[in-house]
């Protein structure tokens, strides 16, 4: 079995079981940044609850972060190891003739999405890790109530911030507009050629990134 | 037809031996049918040169009705040129239009290393055939007639539709990953979907795969362009099978 995962296989397998758990990670994650447009106290629970919940931040947040850690790393190994395969380079490719852009193009989506996940680590991660672990601060109390909605809302003041997020959020929507079906055919699904999964991937690749941006849009221009 | 065929600028890439570093190389031809194959108008071509006193380009081709698997050619920027479910030799020049400038190189992959021009080696497919693309049969003279054994009609049109693969490698040279999984898939996948594969099934799917790794072809990344390039249209369900074939062989 070690060797399945050495093998070109093997590899492409791996990239899409990590995928698949990335892909579950999102629909989480945007279902508790929603509940901050309907309700503040809902979010404030759901994000004291994510971070101080000894389950999540100690069995779930380890395994997420290997996920995250994995796929970019993997994709960069295989980015790497098909770069030599190619050898000597067309003097003229008409890629558009036979694939999307999108699939072209995983590398340059991921890079984007690294990117951004660098400033989300900057804007969100790193700072609750030193509130939580360093300072030691579990409460999630600032000034008598809790601080989650009220760092959601300063953080989105920043128009900056908020247009990076929405490119970073396009680039994923195109990257998951090929990798969804992508990491069926990999596993050796024939689901991902059926018109009925595509229709569905289509449509988890356009919504999932869409809420992530309307969260941040809402918050830029509702901030109390 | 003289006079009225079409003039054309080729850009052809020209190495001298596997050793040299090519480059690409500007040619006209004048007076060319439409009615002409792309190898004929390559004919055309190489006649000039040879008139000349030119070294005339060297390509590949044999049978020249689409089914030998040896012509190749990345014509403006596609494997056998810009035509569906055809190779070189079956592309015709009607396919162009007269003024037209033609990119012409060979295959590139690492796995497929130039010899003269146009011509590249491709027996890194040979090599990954022999490493399992095969069932061992005793052939001691009583060897049991095939037909014997019940098979679907869906089991042997689907091995059937993989086996039309000619081997040609228009899926590598198209593949932006240089691999050759569909390729590997169509002739792992000829052998699994009949009873008589069955046997060596797991050794096959281990040891073509290990083959192809050795010979530095690229991962898949399911962009889809080699079925699209494909002379014989074999699918990617085929790429899907092999991989369902090596997690089944590895799990055992």
């Amino acid at each position: 079995m070690s060797g399945f995962f050495k093998s070109s296989i093997g590899r492409k397998v791996a990239m899409a079981l990590s995928a698949f758990f990335l892909m579950f990670f999102l629909i989480i994650h945007l279902a508790v940044n929603l509940t901050s447009i309907f309700s503040e106290d809902l979010f404030n629970e759901l994000s004291h609850f994510m971070g101080t919940n000894p389950a999540v931040q100690f069995a779930m947040q380890p395994v997420l972060l290997f996920g995250v850690v994995f796929h970019f790393v993997m994709g960069f190994v295989l980015e790497l190891r098909n770069r030599k395969a190619i050898g000597v380079s067309y003097a003229k490719n008409n890629g558009a003739a036979n694939s999307t852009w999108m699939s072209r193009n995983m590398i340059y989506s991921g890079l984007v999405i690294l990117a951004f996940l660098v400033l989300h680590f900057i804007d969100f991660w790193i700072p609750e890790i030193n509130v939580k672990y360093i300072q030691g601060d579990m409460s999630g109390m600032h000034d008598g109530e809790f601080r989650y909605f009220h760092e959601l809302q300063h953080k989105f003041l920043s128009p900056a911030r908020v247009g990076a997020y929405v490119i970073a959020f396009i680039l994923l929507a195109l990257h998951l507009l090929h990798g969804f079906t992508s990491a069926f055919q990999s596993m050796g699904s024939t689901a991902g050629r059926k018109k009925a999964l595509q229709t569905f991937g289509k449509v988890y690749s356009i919504i999932i990134p869409l809420g992530f941006i309307i969260v941040a849009v809402y918050h830029h221009f509702n901030h109390h | 037809m003289s006079g009225k065929g079409m003039n054309l600028t080729l850009k052809i890439w020209r190495q001298k031996d596997a050793q040299s570093k090519g480059k690409m190389e500007t040619y006209n031809v004048t007076d060319i049918s439409e009615h002409m194959s792309f190898l004929e108008m390559m004919d055309v071509l190489n006649e000039q040169l040879i008139a000349s006193g030119d070294e005339p380009v060297a390509f590949d081709h044999d049978c020249r009705e689409g089914i030998c698997g040896m012509c190749s050619l990345y014509i403006n920027g596609e494997a056998h040129g810009p035509d569906r479910g055809i190779t070189t030799c079956q592309l015709h020049m009607r396919m162009f239009n007269d003024g037209d400038t033609i990119y012409i190189e060979p295959w590139r992959a690492a796995a497929f290393p130039v010899i003269k021009d146009l011509v590249v080696d491709r027996t890194s497919f040979e090599r990954i055939q022999q490493a399992g693309g095969y069932i061992s049969v005793n052939t001691s003279g009583n060897t049991q007639d095939a037909n014997a054994l019940p098979i679907s009609k869906h089991a042997a049109d689907e091995a059937m539709d993989a086996a039309t693969c000619i081997g040609c490698g228009a899926c590598v040279a198209t593949c932006k990953n240089s691999s050759a999984m569909l390729f590997v898939g169509a002739k792992v996948s000829q052998y699994a979907l009949l009873p008589q594969g069955q046997v060596e099934a797991a050794d096959r799917v281990k040891n073509m795969v290990a083959q192809m790794d050795l010979e530095g072809f690229g991962n898949c990344t399911n962009t889809g362009a080699c079925e699209i390039e494909c002379p014989k249209g074999i699918s990617l369900e085929n790429i899907a099978r092999m991989n369902r074939e090596l997690m089944k062989a590895s799990i055992k």
